[in-house]
């Protein structure tokens, strides 16, 4: 192909234009040649996160979004430190400061902001500064080394989150405002007011109605002097009063400019092929400076500029979290009251809890949260879908509904039930304690009774069971069932989730929580876990799996016992081994006093009872890949004798196992999958409860799906019949990776085929085109694993968490 | 009587890991969270002893391994509906070198 490619100049290398060039790349990778300038010295970093390296959360290495090998692997030209000092509109050519030209068809402009530095008498001062880049981060890290003071000016968001990263380094700090209240941008003054004394319990000054007139000191500031005569000490000023978006490229090259430059739905500017995106830009009046807006504006121009067919911006309805410790605040949508709108309250200042929600035509239009902010993305959605709340503006305040469920059939035999009968198995709750929770404690959804009572709150399996008991005991005061997110972190749920991650391309755990609005800010053991295979799922190549967001077994590689100790299980394919194998297993047995050597339901040799530090050097002593005995992965290939000794084997069932058990060996799943292989009808390895069964029958293979021997007892219902057994691996291979695309975090393959139905699954895999492709994809995946034992045998860094610290010492006073 | 230990530098944890440090009888669990703090308590959780320092942390909280017990690592407090607590033990960090001290 011959196609010459366009050439595209990206001026500023932040969050918005490279997001906005990540999407295109995805899109048509080969349609551009891209070239990149970017004004700071680092690739791509997440802004978002200065506040974390700032509280020593994160370093700079972990919140660069793009490293330098991206740049490359995407041919991407990228100049740093280089600043675009003109656009030629005429010979349509950028020339950056150091003299570097670049010819463009289409331009994106995505120069961010600039910190608003006040015009102080003094500002130029050593020790001034704003809080906008890595450069100032490292300035207040080192400054905290040497000084003790510190003054911040500005009382929003962005001070707020500085002080507080002074504060942690050991300043002593002070926060002048100008204004009465803290964050009257994002808060009204009842919230502003706990939010104050929340942070002034934390250590935090302010000097509120203060306006400076100077900063006091020599070389290097010393303070500030206000116009009001009185003055405070610091030897650090970081000003945090705002931020204007940079337009002075854009006016010199003559585009329509108003606080930013102004653009349409398309990103297009008011010249032909330049666009622009994120916090320089102007969309119907409104300059935003927040992370979700331009990752959905980067979303529209990558799909414009790749002629992908898109409806265009329609512009954001922003909340706002404070990302600071100890303190939950929330807001969103416009939550001052004005003229046509009704504003409802409730504040407990026990608890320090307040809520406001702010009503125009009958439609939920802001909100303020303050101290419990569970409700946030809740309200947000309501906010940004614009549906009427009239009648049920008392119920969103208080979070309590009137309106009633359904009616339960079960009624009878519930009633009937004894009160001590137990109706969840998981937590031991009885139906006499989900009866009080309704009746005495006011619960009256089954999110409530969950919190409340931890019924159903494990397998979930006794849900209908509560739902009954709720509508029995709750009658008309049955609560509208609550939209259940995939966890409480979150009312989205998972198809919400996935395609937000590929709507705006979020590529790590945390970016998906900070920007779909998580109202905890490092979610839970349900979300993270789902999450981190949400991404790994879809970006099998690029993403880095997060160990700290994996469930206990699979970060230690072993299964922990009730008494903390761990188990651990040398794979064993297809259930065969070798006299050779089996020494060397007893012999570390032996050598580390092994309590108990077990075999597992699945054909291995399971050694119970070893302590975490000796998990480590029992893997090295082994030296057999271990047998992935816990976590959301592949377990085992069960497989009878088949035609090698049986004499009523068809095939070799033996063979078939080990070769399906090798393709799959570290397949993450959304839960654990089990299979089996029979080498006859009579199904000796009971395939029939297995994710996916195989049965040699006399010149073929029966394929047989979703089964489950646990929880919840179910036989497989038959896939197909295949002949080869080059044809069983294409079809447990297209079948697997269907399921890991399409099921929900946690659900094993028998309830996702409840789910779907089974014809679903069979319409899905029919095409023989169809199975290659999700064949393709599951072999990229599998492709890229690795031995995570080997891993950490060899590597020190991973070594160190199996052991415990050495000795303390008493400190040296 | 309390005494101050130096138990680790701040590079011997992960963010969002911890260590264990056994100090008489009592194991400790110490944890390095993503805002830079770090906070020990008893390695045992209320319910059925269940290691914390293996759990999973999440902001402030860790969940024990066993049972999905969420416990606040700066109070100690275990989650409602559950109930209970694990002693806590105060620490300190030395900004300059990373030492961390913990107080028994």
């Amino acid at each position: 192909m011959t196609t010459s490619k366009k050439k595209l100049v990206l001026i500023g290398n932040g969050m918005a234009g490279v997001r906005a060039i990540e999407h295109l790349l995805k899109l048509s990778p080969e349609s551009y040649d891209i070239t990149i300038f970017g004004a700071e010295p680092h690739p791509n970093y997440n802004r978002i996160m200065l506040s974390s390296v700032l509280a020593g959360g994160a370093d700079m290495q972990e919140i660069v979004i793009n490293d330098w090998s991206w740049y490359t692997d995407n041919n991407i030209t990228l100049y740093t430190g280089h600043k675009v000092t003109k656009i030629d509109t005429e010979r349509k050519k950028v020339t950056s400061h150091l003299g570097i030209e670049a010819a463009y068809d289409v331009i994106i402009i995505a120069t961010g902001s600039n910190p608003f530095m006040l015009p102080l008498p003094g500002a130029d001062k050593e020790g001034v500064i704003a809080f906008r880049d890595i450069h100032d981060c490292e300035v207040m890290i080192d400054t905290s080394k040497k000084y003790k003071k510190a003054v911040v000016i500005g009382g929003g968001l962005l001070g707020i989150e500085a002080a507080r990263g002074l504060l942690h380094l050991g300043m002593e700090v002070n926060v002048v405002h100008i204004h009465p209240y803290l964050m009257e941008r994002q808060l009204d003054l009842t919230a502003s007011k706990m939010l104050q004394s929340e942070l002034e319990a934390q250590g935090m000054q302010f000097l509120l109605q203060k306006s400076t007139a100077s900063i006091k000191g020599k070389k290097r500031a010393a303070g500030l002097a206000f116009t009001d005569g009185t003055e405070v000490d610091g030897d650090l000023v970081v000003m945090a009063v705002g931020i204007k978006p940079n337009v002075e490229l854009a006016k010199a090259a003559g585009l329509e400019v108003n606080r930013g430059i102004v653009i349409n739905d398309f990103m297009q500017t008011s010249i032909p092929d330049i666009y622009a995106v994120g916090e320089c830009a102007e969309h119907r009046g409104i300059a935003y400076g927040l992370v979700a807006p331009l990752y959905e504006q980067g979303a529209v121009l990558a799909k414009h500029l790749a002629g992908v067919e898109t409806a265009g911006y329609a512009g954001s309805v922003t909340s706002t979290k404070l990302k600071v410790s100890g303190v939950d605040v929330f807001s969103a949508g416009r939550f001052v009251e004005s003229p046509g709108t009704r504003s409802l309250k409730i504040q407990d200042d026990l608890a320090g809890t307040y809520k406001k929600i702010v009503i125009q035509d009958g439609k939920l239009v802001g909100a303020v949260l303050f101290g419990d902010i569970s409700d946030g993305a809740e309200l947000f959605a309501s906010i940004k879908k614009g549906e009427s709340v009239a009648g049920r503006e008392k119920e969103i305040l208080l979070g309590i509904s009137s309106d009633l469920l359904g009616q339960s059939s079960g009624g009878n035999r519930l009633e009937a039930m004894a009160d001590d009968e137990i109706i969840c198995g998981c937590n031991g709750v009885s139906k006499g304690t989900i009866a009080e929770a309704i009746t005495t404690k006011g619960c009256n959804t089954v999110g409530s009774i969950k919190s409340c009572t931890k019924a159903s709150a494990s397998c979930g399996g006794c849900k209908p069971l509560v739902e009954g008991l709720l509508a029995l005991y709750s009658g008309d005061s049955t609560g509208e069932p609550v939209k259940e997110g995939i966890c409480g972190c979150t009312s989205l749920n998972r198809d919400e989730i996935v395609e937000g991650i590929t709507s705006m391309r979020l590529m790590s755990t945390n970016e998906v929580m900070n920007v779909l609005g998580w109202h905890n800010a490092e979610g839970c053991t349900k979300c993270r876990p789902a999450l981190n295979y949400y991404l790994g799922m879809l970006y099998p190549e690029e993403y880095v799996d997060e160990k700290e967001s994996r469930i206990t077994n699979e970060r230690y590689h072993a299964n922990i016992q009730k008494d903390g100790t761990f188990s651990v299980v040398p794979r064993i394919y297809g259930g065969v081994t070798s006299p050779a194998d089996l020494k060397k297993i007893a012999e570390v047995a032996e050598k580390f006093e092994v309590p108990m050597v077990k075999f597992t339901g699945g054909q291995r040799l399971d050694l119970l009872g070893v302590k975490k530090e000796d998990l480590p050097k029992i893997w090295a002593e082994l030296d057999m890949p271990s047998g992935h005995a816990y976590g959301k992965t592949l377990r085992t290939v069960k497989t009878c004798v088949g035609n090698t000794f049986c004499r009523f084997g068809t095939q070799d069932s033996i063979g078939m196992g080990i070769r399906m058990e090798k393709a799959f060996e570290r397949l993450n799943a959304p839960a654990k999958v089990k299979l089996a292989v029979s080498g006859c009808p009579r199904n000796c390895a009971e395939s029939t409860i297995k994710d996916f069964g195989v049965i040699a029958i006399d010149g073929g293979w029966e394929l047989h799906v979703g089964g489950n021997g646990g929880i919840k007892v179910r036989a497989t219902e038959l896939l197909t019949i295949v002949k080869t057994e080059d044809e069983v691996m294409e079809w447990s291979s297209a079948f697997l990776q269907l399921y890991r695309e399409q099921a929900q975090w946690n659900e094993r393959t028998a309830q996702w085929i409840e789910r779907v139905g089974l014809e679903y699954v069979k319409t899905a895999l029919e095409k023989q085109e169809d199975r290659l492709d999700l064949v393709a994809r599951i072999e990229k995946t599998l492709s890229l694993t690795t031995d995570p034992w080997k891993q950490i045998v060899e590597t020190d860094e991973l070594r160190k968490n199996f052991e415990k610290l050495s000795t303390a010492q008493p400190a040296q006073i | 009587m309390t005494t101050k230990l130096l138990v680790a530098n701040l590079s011997d944890i992960d963010i969002k890991g911890s260590r264990t440090i056994k100090i008489k009888e009592t194991e400790i669990a110490v944890f390095r969270l993503t805002d830079g703090s770090v906070l020990a308590v008893e390695n045992k959780c209320p319910h059925k002893g269940g290691v914390l320092s293996e759990g999973m942390v999440c902001g402030t909280a860790v969940h024990c391994p066993l049972h999905d017990w969420k416990i606040d690592l700066r109070s100690g407090r275990v989650q409602e509906p559950d109930e209970g607590c694990v002693v806590t033990f105060e620490t300190e960090i030395d900004q300059v070198s990373g030492s961390i001290y913990v107080t028994i």
